[in-house]
């Protein structure tokens, strides 16, 4: 789910066994794994949340921001779906509009649902195994970000990525109306197509809807919510399904809530007072550094924290001067003390300094530390002695560096800080703060000749090639395009065949398959340095004192539809 | 802003008659006009506040180096200082409640160390005020110089011969004059300040402090160079310019020796209130990240800096914030004075 998740309030990582949330002040807390209880004395009234500014487009298969996947959790389904519990369980997948889980033959290529009957969109049509096809080939039609990477598996999918307006995934996906059989057929296995499925993007919406982006119009969807409404200048506001009814606890519980109104155009510090006042339940935005203390001091009962696996993370650009020079990347990784970044981003209980690319407890996850003030598994401490060495072994002290931030405070913060430090170990930097609109697409495109930037990754799903292929893989390297998320333009093709080869592993043996990945992570930070891994964030949550039932998961963080309103 | 000018008659007749005569004779308009500016004493009370701002700016240096011993354009998150015999970290960590938020020192009123505390990198923010003040002052004192001498040669020219140049002058003062000042200074920052400014053998970097001052100099250039152009075309209607053309002077002679005499007094009045207007522009456009970039100071990065500071740490935009209220207010009752001093019928500037 990318960087656009960057717009919430994050801090460090612990391990995962650390996930369950810190604080559940509000309501029971639901053992993690269990199916959430439906108490109906506590359903009705309206839940007011704030965000600063809109999502974009409010259409499923397109939208990639956390502010709406969270969202979106209430209002759509997939044939199967990340399961509705809070803690580690909320990784799992598991059946929601398919009556089981898929029958996978044919050697990991051939996956068999077939759809639950009786249920309906929220305009009243019931769901068919037509509605699934049409919601196959959407993706492409609507260019998916990520149909050309995650579905162009399926049989038929390279043809829909480079003509969307007449894809039909011939042969890709195959259903039958009498036995309401779903058949998808993949070129090649792949052991995370049902973590893709699983995502907003392949939600089953009518088959009527338009083969484009619908942007502020409303797509029907089959989740206990519906939007009735979405002004991206204002706000949007989200109805109970009147069609709605329980098939699956673990795939779509039922929410509490009456409306649900998500209101834009407050700055944070005024969301924030507002929440504080009771004039509304939750803050979208992440919570102001300057109010972290007040809020964690006095209101610590309505403040949930909870570790993310996630990293911020600072991408060299590899084929630009000077970190086109291995020992300029290895420098800085050396200079830069990560326990200063985490102090920008409200300090050890909101973040935890990191040296590897994939987040603690994550599948694949190794403790290592190639670069520290001393030899420890875990990060220490800067090394500028070494760093100053490394740069003028180098040949590039004295070159000018652009660091490309965003121009939201904690990000133009570790902007300038990284600036302090090139500048101290000999290089001549500024800081260039873009809009957070614009910041991530440029970052990815060379023709903008970024040399070094500060971004965020949030899992998608539970996959170590979530982290380590996407981002640092040579396939998505796309010079010259918007959409190259692998920022630093990384490319070793050894790596690369070793990724290959351990995505292939995971389908027959994980826990190997995760092993290589450490290596993996490990080879790259040794002998690629592509980024400077900042630290993990966690995730705070501030809700007012009329809002209950905070639960929270660990793939979509916190679910909405689950609050009371007091 | 006020009303900046209309056309005004001011001739050196009119100088003569604002001085007095003495036992050996007529008192020069120039000094008659220092003489009462001297008397003046709000103005004078402005200047000296006025010094006292320059001087404390002028020695950042001296205060960063050798008093408080910090470098503010380092980040100092991780480290100390020593205050009342204790070791105390420049930002310190909530040790309350949840224990989240890291906060940096306030104020420790001490002169030697972070007199009034750090911002958010853990700098020391008096130090950085001083710095800041040089900055804004040396743009808007520059950008003053060059915007009254851009303003002064175009309303020379433009009034003086008029016609086919006075048109083309005009309507470059209209095109300048139909944008919202800020809405200029905005749009002309973002574009140089992203790439800098590249034009034949032109080429100024992206951070260089000459963008922000040529950006405002030249943004506020209609504002006096059109009162400058009603001011020639009026004197040239007078008979002593009449007489000199009669008598056969060049016109780069009358411009030099006959008029600009006569415009300078107006120049000068414009000038504390363009200082005044270009620092307020400056601080406006540095406050949002587009004029002076980090880690260079002006007064209004420090007040974006404590911008997301107000909460915990308010002195951090509040203290640049009435350095700027104070330097601009001096300088507004200096122009005060140089209007009553030297342009006494009030004509060409109003107030900020």
């Amino acid at each position: 789910m990318a960087k656009q998740l960057v717009q919430k309030a994050y801090v460090i990582v612990g391990a995962l066994v650390l996930m369950s949330s810190t604080l559940v002040a509000m309501g029971p807390a639901t053992p993690a794994g269990a199916a959430f209880t439906y108490q109906a004395k506590h359903a009705g009234g309206t839940l007011h949340l704030l965000a600063s500014t809109a999502g974009g487009t409010l259409d499923p298969q397109v939208n990639y921001t956390l502010q709406y996947w969270q969202l979106y959790q209430a209002s759509y389904d997939g044939l199967v779906s990340f399961q509705k519990v809070s803690g580690l369980p909320s990784f799992d997948v598991v059946p929601d509009l398919a009556v089981a889980m898929p029958k996978v033959t044919n050697g990991g290529k051939t996956y068999t649902f077939k759809l639950r009957t009786g249920i309906k969109f929220s305009n009243g049509k019931t769901v068919t195994v037509k509605d699934v096809l049409a919601s196959f080939q959407r993706i492409f039609k609507v260019s998916n970000p990520n149909a050309g990477t995650w579905y162009n598996d399926i049989v038929g999918g390279p043809g829909c990525v480079s003509k969307p307006a007449t894809c039909t995934l011939s042969g890709g996906v195959v259903v039958n109306a009498t036995t309401n059989a779903v058949v998808v057929n993949l070129i090649k296995p792949d052991s995370e197509f049902l973590d893709q499925l699983a995502v907003p993007f392949g939600s089953i919406v009518p088959a009527n809807t338009p083969g484009k982006d619908e942007g502020d119009t409303p797509v029907p969807g089959t989740g206990a919510y519906m939007f009735s409404k979405y002004n991206p200048n204002t706000g949007l506001t989200m109805k109970r399904n009147p069609y709605f009814k329980v098939w699956s606890a673990a795939a779509q519980p039922p929410g509490y809530p009456d409306t649900i109104e998500m209101t834009f155009g407050e700055t944070v510090e005024s969301e924030v007072t507002s929440v504080e006042n009771n004039q509304a339940n939750w803050v979208f935005d992440p919570l102001p550094t300057d109010r972290l203390q007040q809020i964690s001091t006095k209101y610590a009962s309505q403040l949930h924290v909870n570790p993310l696996t996630a990293d911020w993370y600072a991408p060299m650009n590899t084929n630009l001067a000077p970190f086109n020079n291995l020992k300029a990347r290895q420098a800085l990784n050396y200079a830069i003390n990560k326990n200063d970044v985490v102090n920008l981003y409200g300090g050890t209980k909101l973040g935890q300094p990191t040296c590897t690319i994939l987040p603690p407890g994550f599948p694949g996850y190794k403790p290592y530390c190639a670069y520290n003030s001393t030899s420890s598994s875990t990060y220490k401490g800067p090394n500028l002695v070494k760093a100053k060495a490394l740069v003028k072994a180098s040949g590039t002290a004295g070159d000018k560096v652009g660091i490309v931030v965003t121009n939201d405070p904690v990000n133009l913060a570790v902007g300038q800080y990284i600036q302090s430090v090139l500048n101290s170990i000999g290089y001549k930097a500024t800081v260039k703060p873009l809009s957070a609109n614009i910041q991530f697409t440029y970052i990815q495109n060379t023709k903008n000749k970024v040399q070094i930037s500060v971004s965020q990754w949030y899992q998608d799903y539970p996959a170590a090639s979530d982290f380590l292929n996407v981002l640092l893989g040579c396939t998505n390297f796309h010079p010259g395009s918007d959409n190259s998320i692998n920022i630093a333009g990384y490319c070793d093709k050894a790596i690369n065949a070793k990724m290959q080869a351990a995505e292939t592993l995971e389908l027959t043996n994980p826990a190997k398959a995760n092993t290589m990945w450490g290596e993996i992570d490990q080879a790259i930070m040794t002998t690629g340095a592509p980024w400077v891994p900042l630290f993990n964030p966690k995730l705070t949550d501030f809700v007012s004192k009329s809002t209950g039932n905070y639960q929270f998961s660990d793939q979509f963080y916190m679910y909405v539809d689950q609050l009371w309103v007091k | 802003m006020g009303e900046i000018g209309s056309t005004n008659e001011l001739s050196t007749v009119d100088l003569v008659a604002i001085g007095t005569t003495t036992a050996r004779g007529p008192e020069s308009p120039w000094r008659s006009s220092l003489r009462q500016l001297r008397r003046n004493k709000a103005a004078v009370g402005a200047f000296a506040l006025l010094v006292f701002v320059i001087t404390a700016c002028l020695l950042a240096p001296v205060y960063a180096h050798s008093i408080a011993h910090e470098n503010p354009f380092v980040s100092n998150l991780n480290g100390t200082i020593r205050l009342g015999g204790k070791t105390v970290q420049v930002l310190q960590a909530n040790t309350q409640g949840l224990g989240l938020g890291v906060t940096p020192i306030g104020p420790t009123w001490h002169f030697s160390t972070y007199f009034l505390g750090a911002d958010s990198q853990g700098r020391d923010v008096f130090a950085r005020l001083l710095y800041g003040g040089r900055t804004s002052l040396f743009i808007g004192f520059i950008s003053a110089v060059i915007c009254c001498g851009v303003a002064a040669l175009m309303g020379l020219v433009s009034g003086y011969f008029g016609g086919a140049i006075d048109w083309l002058i005009s309507r470059l003062f209209d095109i300048v004059w139909a944008f919202p000042i800020y809405l200029l200074a905005i749009s002309l920052s973002v574009v140089l300040l992203t790439s800098g400014l590249n034009i034949a053998f032109i080429h100024i970097e992206a951070g260089s402090l000459v963008l922000p001052i040529l950006i405002i100099a030249l943004v506020f250039v209609p504002y006096v160079g059109r009162p400058i152009r009603g001011l020639v075309m009026s004197l040239k209607e007078r008979e002593f310019i009449q007489a000199a053309i009669g008598a056969g002077a060049s016109d780069s002679h009358i411009l030099r020796k006959e008029i600009l005499p006569n415009v300078m007094p107006s120049i000068i009045v414009f000038f504390p209130l363009m200082v005044a207007f270009n620092m307020l522009t400056e601080s406006a456009l540095s406050f949002l990240s587009i004029g002076v970039q980090p880690p260079a100071a002006s007064w209004g990065t420090i007040i974006n800096d404590g911008l997301d500071l107000l909460y915990t740490r308010p002195w951090v935009a509040m203290a640049p914030g009435i350095m700027i209220v104070i330097t601009a207010g001096a300088l507004n009752v200096l122009g005060d004075g140089f209007r009553d001093a030297f342009d006494p019928k009030a004509k060409l500037r109003g107030s900020i």
